[in-house]
């Protein structure tokens, strides 16, 4: 029995380093003053970060990323904010089903969407830009909006609704000042998943992008210069630490949602 | 208290291949407390969110004040509810709750804030404006839900089992409360519970459903003495139930022989429907038997029997007494005073009744 425990702590040990290691890296060669990639260390240095100011096409594509990630929050989060409110509150026909294919592009490999999404934009005669990417991103997006918006929906206690409307309020002012401020750290925590997820998104973006690129596909295209690699370990950590704190932020909104209704937490992604 | 604020005809409903309501006739009056009280799943929830408009009759109609509601949400109805588990905005204070349904009224700010505060004071919740709703107890929870609905002044009250989820204390308290708060404002209250002591404590008339259908409706007496049927009987409070077959009439009343008790002449306002050689039952409450500690208390007829159980309430004792000659026994509930010992079980008692308490089904 101790035997066996010993091993177990031995594997998820090994199991979060191989999860995390890789990922500590990046900060630690992002200030290493070498342009190889490599121990030993050779010092500290800030010039990697320093590249990135004065490299004009990152600049371009970190806004349109920006772009992209904020319009695809958005619409994914409208999208979600339907369905979630339509499977937690009316019964119809072919509910589960229907849900169900929502929730595919889940699990859908991203490079299949990417390509199917190539084919029809290309086909039906449009250009790829920057929208064809919000295409994209949204498809894959919705489905975590729909899961993080009906936990919202279902902690919602439903009397609080009919409450409003009773007294003397119109569906459309009940849903304003009742439902959306109890369910507004969930769709935040919506938008910001919805963010996280296209800002880093690769496949799709790569796919669909014309012209213009976002970030990931950007860095993609740095990997061809061993000498940028530093510099994109750099970019990597700042994008890091970006996504970790919007993440944080997404599910510390979700729990506080719960405790402000009065109702208990059930749920979520995290 | 004269004419009708409430007539519902007829009214249906059905859930699917549920049925919910079969055809509810009645007729509320104006400044009544009026109670449903019935078993979970008789329909008393659904009659009571037909009237405030979030359930839609499938057949029968519902009249307000006289104004024929079909067609007539429930944001436009004379009517404001106080729900089950007091659905308070979480995210507003109290004066926020209180005047969220006066924001229509177009009425100015201090207009509005008189308002709150009045209402609050009648629930005595005074100062409590600018507390956040999401930090009172239950308690006050439902003060907020009372004095949220009674701001708008509406025609009918509607309150669905709102002492439910309070604790026994806060219950029996909050049950005056709201009596006397009826009693002050003077609007028709109507209250759906499944607590009889509730709804024999706080209510004018009582309609007692059962399975979709009103079985019987009374006053608070008259559900308790005179119950329309077996079913009702045994909802409410309780009774011995005894066989009897209906014997000759004579004058002013019938005999009639009733198991363990032998030929008791009931009195003919108890016997109208009976005729001679029925068998039928004969209900008889507890406190309505008494036991005959010396020769000096009561006189007439009384049973022979033995006690076989003794349950001591405090102010009640209840006995089980095994009827000579049968093999029923009756409850019987004895106050306890000095001069009326303690039964051991297996003592020999008289059982002596009351006629005009005995009812017949």
């Amino acid at each position: 029995m101790r035997n066996g425990f010993r091993w177990l702590s031995v594997y998820v040990g090994a199991y979060l380093m191989f999860l995390y290691a890789p990922v500590l890296l990046l900060p630690i060669f992002a200030f290493n003053d070498s342009s190889v990639v490599a121990f030993p260390l050779q010092g500290f240095t800030f010039d990697w970060f320093r590249l990135l100011i004065d490299t004009e096409p990152l600049h371009a594509a970190t806004r349109n990323s920006l772009m992209v990630a904020s319009v695809s929050a958005i619409l994914s989060t409208a999208l979600g904010l339907c369905a979630a409110r339509a499977a937690t509150r009316h019964s119809f026909i072919g509910k589960r089903g229907i849900m169900g294919l929502i929730m595919v592009p889940l699990v859908l490999p991203e490079i299949i969407v990417g390509v199917s999404l190539l084919v029809v934009i290309l086909q039906a005669g449009f250009n790829l830009n920057l929208w064809s990417i919000v295409l994209g991103h949204v498809l894959i997006c919705t489905p975590f909006c729909t899961v993080i918006l009906s936990t919202a929906f279902a902690n919602l206690d439903r009397s609080l609704e009919e409450a409003a409307f009773d007294l003397g309020e119109t569906k459309p002012a009940t849903f304003r000042l009742v439902i959306l401020p109890l369910i507004m750290p969930g769709i935040i925590a919506s938008m910001l998943l919805a963010f996280t997820i296209s800002l880093d998104e690769f496949i799709i973006a790569f796919f669909l992008s014309g012209t213009e690129t976002t970030l990931p596909v950007y860095i993609w295209s740095q990997l061809r210069f061993p000498a940028r690699l530093p510099s994109v370990m750099a970019l990597g950590t700042i994008l890091l630490f970006i996504s970790l704190a919007l993440l944080v932020t997404a599910e510390y909104l979700r729990r506080r949602g719960p405790g402000r209704s009065g109702t208990a937490d059930s749920g979520g992604i995290l | 208290m004269s004419e009708p604020i409430i007539r519902l005809e007829s009214v249906a409903k059905a859930f699917g291949r549920v049925v919910a309501l079969k055809g509810i006739s009645a007729e509320i009056m104006q400044g009544e407390f009026f109670s449903l009280l019935g078993p979970s799943g008789c329909g008393k929830t659904t009659l009571l969110r037909t009237i405030a408009g979030f359930e839609t009759p499938d057949s029968g109609s519902i009249r307000i004040d006289g104004r024929d509601m079909t067609g007539v949400d429930a944001n436009r109805r004379p009517t404001n509810m106080v729900f089950q588990n007091y659905a308070i905005f979480p995210h507003m204070t109290v004066a926020g709750n209180v005047g969220f349904g006066l924001r229509r009224k177009r009425l100015t700010r201090t207009e509005a804030e008189h308002l709150v505060g009045e209402a609050l004071s009648m629930v005595n919740l005074d100062g409590f404006q600018d507390r956040d709703a999401h930090t009172l107890s239950g308690g006050q929870k439902q003060r907020v839900a009372l004095a949220r609905a009674l701001v708008l002044r509406p025609k009918v009250l509607l309150l669905d089992e709102p002492l439910s989820a309070l604790d026994r204390q806060l219950r029996e308290q909050m049950q005056s409360e709201l009596r006397n708060l009826q009693r002050a404002v003077g609007i028709t209250f109507l209250l759906v519970t499944h607590d009889q002591g509730e709804a024999l404590t706080m209510s004018d008339r009582i309609a007692i459903m059962f399975d979709g259908s009103v079985a019987q409706i009374s006053t608070p007496q008259d559900l308790y003495t005179a119950p329309a049927n077996l079913k009702v009987a045994e909802f409410i409070g309780s009774m011995n139930f005894l066989k009897a077959s209906v014997g000759q009439a004579v004058s002013g009343g019938t005999e009639v022989e009733i198991e363990g008790l032998g030929s008791v002449l009931v009195p003919s306002d108890r016997t109208s429907s009976h005729s001679a050689g029925l068998s039928i039952t004969a209900g008889i409450r507890p406190e309505t038997l008494s036991i005959r500690f010396g020769p000096e208390t009561g006189n007439g007829s009384a049973a022979e029997g033995v006690v076989t159980k003794r349950t001591y309430f405090g102010d009640m004792t209840r006995y089980e007494v095994q009827l000579q000659g049968t093999e029923r026994t009756v409850a019987v509930s004895v106050r306890n005073t000095s001069d009326r010992p303690a039964l051991a079980e297996g003592s020999p008692v008289e059982v002596q009744w009351d006629a005009n308490s005995i009812v017949l089904f």
